[in-house]
């Protein structure tokens, strides 16, 4: 095209950035490579191709790592790990600023190779994965030195597995590696098969800045790789971002291990716009939200959810848009819209396409010709939409958006949480009011207002419900690669013994026979049975309901309906909270002989257990307006707010040892941060707490916020752990108990906390009246709230 | 939304000149920017748009043919003012636009725009060329003398023969929300512009938000403003992209309402080649490359021009090129 035709048309041209440095460095590994073991590559094994999507040609051989080079990578890290935790902070904080530094330094080639491998466009590798990155390690740096002082008897886990997806190669493995080696851990890192060149170039930079041997290793090969490295037995921690379906294999499989584990899963991310939005702002908020990495982001902005009174105008504006995206080559500086990973993911967006339209969606796609050659697709806007769709509830991860309207605040919300996710979410408003009322009512852990996909070394990424948990970036993110000292240091639990059974109809006077406690009320148990309970010597003390699964859904329905706890002030959850200790008080000497009677301990000791009680409950009503959360400090012009929120229901099931102390230490912190329980007391020694329905009745403690089934203790723990309505279960017992625990949670990934089979002192104030639980009880959510007149 | 124009006067241009309509309070209610989503907006524009060889080049002569080549100094003088008009005359080297195959091309800036002191020694200077004279008017650059003298300086400047005439807005109106005295003072300017085109200028560098400039903006629309133009060049800050963002969205909300295409003009501080592709590229992503011609977008500038003439020589030759070889502005 001559300039005099350009002069009158004004398109724009190919615009092509260079890949002559990124195609000299696969050169000069002969286009094949070896994992990075030990500090140093090894020797290819047996290869496979890793392509280039935007056209289909083949960039390298990568090893698929076998079980004996990931036992290599293991063994180099443990043999690592007392080394790299005997440096200062200052040392430790010195090697990530030498990374930063030379990923800037490299910036450029580190951009192209990651479009090159990923098909991202060179705009969004350059100005957005490699300058995060950058900024990941930097941030911290300053962590690796300030740990001791931030996070005091807390100590690495040791040897990390982290696996991580193709969407964002290079910044994945930052949000992985930046924080485990801050925090004093090493690390066994596998990329994803689709997408380990620029890890591999970040293994060189690592040998570079003499980062010493077995700190970082990176193992290549296919998702076996990545299920070995989960289940590894010299792995202590593992850390995974990828779907929600193979996040729930890791838990099961990692149950019971004792592993840390965190998960950042899929999404279906809401993006709500309201009348009084800024419209043409939101528009372009939506080009970044779903056309941003060519939508196979796992918090993007899938759906919209327009105020029914703007729809026409607002869908009208959104098509105009995205008829000037440009789809094409990603190593062209002027593309939107680059190219998909792989033919199967098109395939498999296509599926899910046909399927929309096949239910009656609305399919928009402007006009133009695609690229001949490559893996590329038209942004596509669904319209027609409702949840009960598949396009509305399933998971894209294509340039795939979907629009539903709503007529009200209360409806955006209530369709905003219509999802399994709860990953992100948008809210487009002018009204910082209606933003901010919004905002804490989605269940997610992101919230941008009048923003989107904006992501900062210094505040927590991670989700809600199937998102996952675990936060990546900030504090919080540090937290999930430290754990407190004391919990390496716990001795087993020992075996329970099993009381005597009484005789039937056996009774010693008036007939005692402790209901459940649901909803606020003394409830008769659905089965219509009762369990006796024995002192020590086999004597009948009384008889306590057998509760049944009927009985736990009864009891999660009435906690589920009393969530609005969590909205209540913590000024008023405080002051219940006191009010139940106080109460407690009045009856010290009955809660006494209770514990006396049941598990025989001495007059002192049962006296010692109630007075604990009291303390504890008191110190979780003095936590109940503090343990609050933080404003970050992203290098923008936004107030990031951390908030910390309650997780919802949590189920519990107590420990038998301290049958009072122990249920009120899991008890306390979930109702003081605002969460509803279900709760099963010990199997044998159940009286104390059946006696506190009493406490809870005279305090003012709202119906359905703590609900108390008790009966056998596994069956009761099975259907409350299986139950979708419970969002979190602690459960304190055997190895055994606490594993099923964990395998069981996976089916709405609820979070779990267990003693893995260890001896918890519930005496400890250190473990039992800190933060510790606290933590475990809430989630932090953070809100983006950018601002400027 | 029900609106009514005032008149319908007949025009030379090819499109239909805004009539102006009456002042609409609730449409003005409803326009909110945001600031932080239009500087991310704009900040992009220029890292999701780029033009490269033949491309560059032609967006660049495209870009001259935009520009009000403009002298607005205490020290003008009728000398100044007849350099600047042979510049116009012939902007760029011919042996340039010849290297470039461009030489078919009429390549001449929008405008030249001066003080009225010299509208009619621009009128002589550029005789023959169809060029025309752009005058700021109305007490430039502060718009505080008194209303009549304003609108006394406007017609004196149609009278010498300005086509277009760049008035300047009462900034406090706006920072007080007095819609209906802007609307009004807009309108009697309008008026007596008659045939010539009136250019508003907002001063956007001293209406404090971007939701004062969108709304200003609406309001010179409604009033019959043939152009909206962002900075008198004497402001703090002057043409940047997220203020033209706000600007340049009330247009498409303009037009998309009455039908009727208003002009944006960014003024001072676009000094850079670079600079001027950027602009461009957020018309064209914004409203379209119908909203790249003359009749509906300038730049307001004078060192550009010599910017643009160096990457047009660099093009040309493949050597970088140095400002004292192309002709002074």
């Amino acid at each position: 095209m001559n300039i005099p035709e350009i002069f009158k048309n004004l398109e724009y041209g190919p615009a092509p950035e260079g890949d002559e440095q990124a195609v000299a460095w696969l050169d000069s590994h002969a286009r094949k490579f070896g994992s990075f073991i030990d500090g140093d590559f090894t020797k290819p094994g047996k290869t496979f191709a890793t392509n280039n999507p935007a056209n289909g040609k083949e960039l390298a051989q990568i090893t698929q790592s076998t079980k004996a080079d990931l036992d290599r990578a293991v063994k180099a890290a443990r043999k690592a790990t007392g080394p790299w935790q005997a440096l200062s902070g200052f040392e430790r904080a010195k090697f990530l600023y030498a990374i930063a530094r030379q990923v800037q330094k490299h910036a450029r080639l580190f951009a192209v190779l990651e479009t090159m491998d990923n098909g991202k466009p060179i705009r969004e590798s350059r100005d957005v994965d490699v300058p995060l990155v950058a900024r990941h390690f930097y941030h911290h740096a300053g962590w690796a030195q300030h740990i001791e002082r931030e996070f005091p008897d807390h100590q690495p886990y040791g040897v990390c597995g982290q696996v991580i997806p193709w969407n964002f190669p290079l910044l994945m493995m930052a949000w992985k590696i930046a924080p485990a080696l801050a925090a004093g851990n090493t690390v066994v890192l596998k990329p994803a098969e689709l997408t380990s060149l620029t890890a591999l170039l970040f293994a060189e930079i690592c040998r570079e800045i003499g980062l010493p041997a077995g700190v970082v290793n990176i193992v290549t090969g296919n998702g076996e790789v990545g299920a070995a490295i989960m289940e590894h037995e010299g792995i202590d921690k593992v850390a995974f971002t990828g779907s929600t379906g193979v996040g729930k294999a890791i838990r099961k499989a990692t149950a019971g291990s004792g592993k840390g584990i965190s998960l950042e899963l899929g999404g279906k991310s809401p993006f709500i716009v309201f009348e009084d939005a800024d419209i043409d702002s939101a528009v372009e908020g939506l080009v970044d939200a779903i056309w941003f990495n060519q939508g196979q982001v796992c918090c993007a902005g899938s759906r919209l959810l327009v105020q029914e009174s703007i729809e026409k105008r607002f869908i009208k504006k959104l098509k105009a848009r995205m008829a000037k995206l440009r789809v094409g080559d990603p190593l062209d500086k002027a593309i939107d819209i680059g190219a998909m990973i792989a033919p199967i993911q098109i395939e498999r967006v296509t599926e899910l396409m046909k399927k929309g339209e096949a239910e009656g969606a609305i399919k928009y796609q402007p006009d133009g010709e695609l690229p001949a050659d490559g893996c590329y697709m038209k942004p596509t806007l669904f319209t027609n939409v409702s949840p009960a769709n598949t396009i509305a509830s399933e998971e894209v991860f294509g340039p795939v958006l979907v629009s539903m309207s709503f007529r009200t605040p209360d409806e955006a919300v209530a369709l905003a949480n219509n999802s399994r996710y709860g990953l992100a979410a948008s809210i487009w408003s002018e009204n910082i009011n209606l933003a901010l009322d919004i905002a804490p009512r989605i269940q997610s852990g992101i919230v941008w207002i009048n923003s989107t996909n904006q992501f900062d070394a210094a505040c927590g990424f991670g989700g809600y419900k199937e998102s996952g948990f675990g936060r990546e970036g900030g504090k919080e993110g540090m937290s999930a690669y430290l754990r407190p000292t004391w919990e390496t240091k716990l001795k087993a639990l020992p075996a329970t013994p099993k009381p005597a059974a009484p005789k039937l109809f056996e009774t010693d006077g008036i007939d005692r026979t402790a209901k459940l406690y649901i909803g606020g009320k003394q409830t008769r148990p659905d089965g219509g049975y009762a369990r006796p309970i024995t002192g020590p010597d086999g004597k009948l003390i009384a008889e306590v309901g057998e509760g049944n699964r009927k009985d736990i859904r009864n009891a999660v329905e009435a906690a589920r309906g009393a969530l609005g706890w969590g909205s209540k002030t913590a000024h008023l959850r405080s002051q219940i909270l006191y009010y139940m200790g106080e109460n407690l008080d009045y009856r010290k000497s009955e809660f006494a002989d209770r514990i006396r009677a049941m598990t025989g301990v001495s007059a002192a000791a049962a006296k010692k257990e109630v007075d604990q009680s009291i303390e504890r409950l008191f110190a979780f009503a003095g936590w109940a307006d503090k343990y609050d959360g933080a404003v970050h400090n992203p290098p923008t012009r936004s107030m990031v707010v951390a908030m910390v929120e309650p997780i919802g229901v949590i189920g519990i099931t107590a420990p038998d040892e301290a049958p009072l102390l122990g249920a009120i230490s899991l008890l306390a912190p979930a109702i003081a941060m605002g969460n509803t329980t279900v709760l099963v007391p010990s199997e044998h020694a159940p009286l104390a707490m059946t006696d506190f329905y009493q406490v809870m009745d005279t305090s003012d403690l709202p119906g359905g916020v703590v609900n108390i089934v008790t009966g056998e203790k596994d069956s009761l723990t099975k259907t409350l752990v299986e139950h979708d309505g419970v969002d979190a279960h602690f459960y304190a017992g055997d190895a055994a108990g606490g594993k099923l625990v964990e395998q069981m949670s996976i089916h709405n990934l609820k979070q779990t906390w267990t003693n893995k089979g260890k001896a918890i002192d519930w005496t400890d104030k250190a473990i039992c009246e800190g933060d510790y639980f606290l933590a475990r009880t809430t989630q932090v959510k953070n809100v983006w709230v950018p601002y400027g007149a | 939304m029900t609106l009514k124009a005032i008149s319908i006067d007949a025009h030379n241009h090819n499109h239909q000149r805004n009539p102006g309509f009456d002042l609409d309070l609730g449409w003005l209610r409803q326009v909110r920017m945001n600031r932080s989503a239009l500087e991310r907006r704009a900040s992009t524009i220029g890292t999701r748009r780029s033009v490269k060889k033949q491309w560059q080049v032609a967006w660049l002569l495209r870009a001259i043919t935009v520009i009000d080549l403009t002298t607005l100094n205490g020290d003008d003088s009728a000398g100044r003012v007849e350099r600047l008009c042979a510049k116009a005359r012939q902007p760029v080297r011919p042996e340039i636009l010849a290297a470039l195959g461009a030489g078919g091309l009429k390549i001449n800036p929008g405008a030249v725009c001066v003080y009225h002191n010299f509208v009619e020694t621009a009128v002589h200077a550029l005789k023959g060329t169809g060029i025309p004279v752009a005058a700021v008017s109305t007490g430039f650059p502060a718009g505080l003398t008194p209303f009549e003298t304003r609108v006394k300086e406007v017609e004196a400047s149609v009278a010498a023969g300005a086509k277009e005439i760049d008035v300047v807005i009462e900034r406090h109106h706006v920072l007080n929300g007095d819609w209906q005295a802007l609307y009004d003072q807009m309108k009697a300017f309008r008026e007596a512009c008659g045939e010539a085109h009136l250019k508003t200028i907002l001063g956007t560098g001293e209406l404090a938000t971007q939701t004062n400039v969108a709304k200003a903006s609406l309001v010179c629309m409604l009033a019959g403003a043939d152009f909206i133009k962002t900075s008198t060049g004497k402001e703090k800050v002057n043409a940047d992209l997220q203020t033209s963002l706000s600007m340049i969205r009330m247009i498409r909300w303009f037009h998309e309402e009455t039908g009727v295409e208003i002009g944006y003009k960014p003024a001072g501080g676009i000094s850079k080649a670079k600079d001027a592709i950027t602009f461009m590229a957020l018309m064209k992503e914004e409203l379209g490359n119908n909203w790249l011609q003359p009749h509906l977008f300038r730049f307001g500038a004078s060192s550009l021009l010599t910017d643009i003439e160096r990457q047009l020589e660099h093009n040309a030759t493949g050597r970088y090129s140095a400002d004292y070889r192309q002709p002074m502005v």
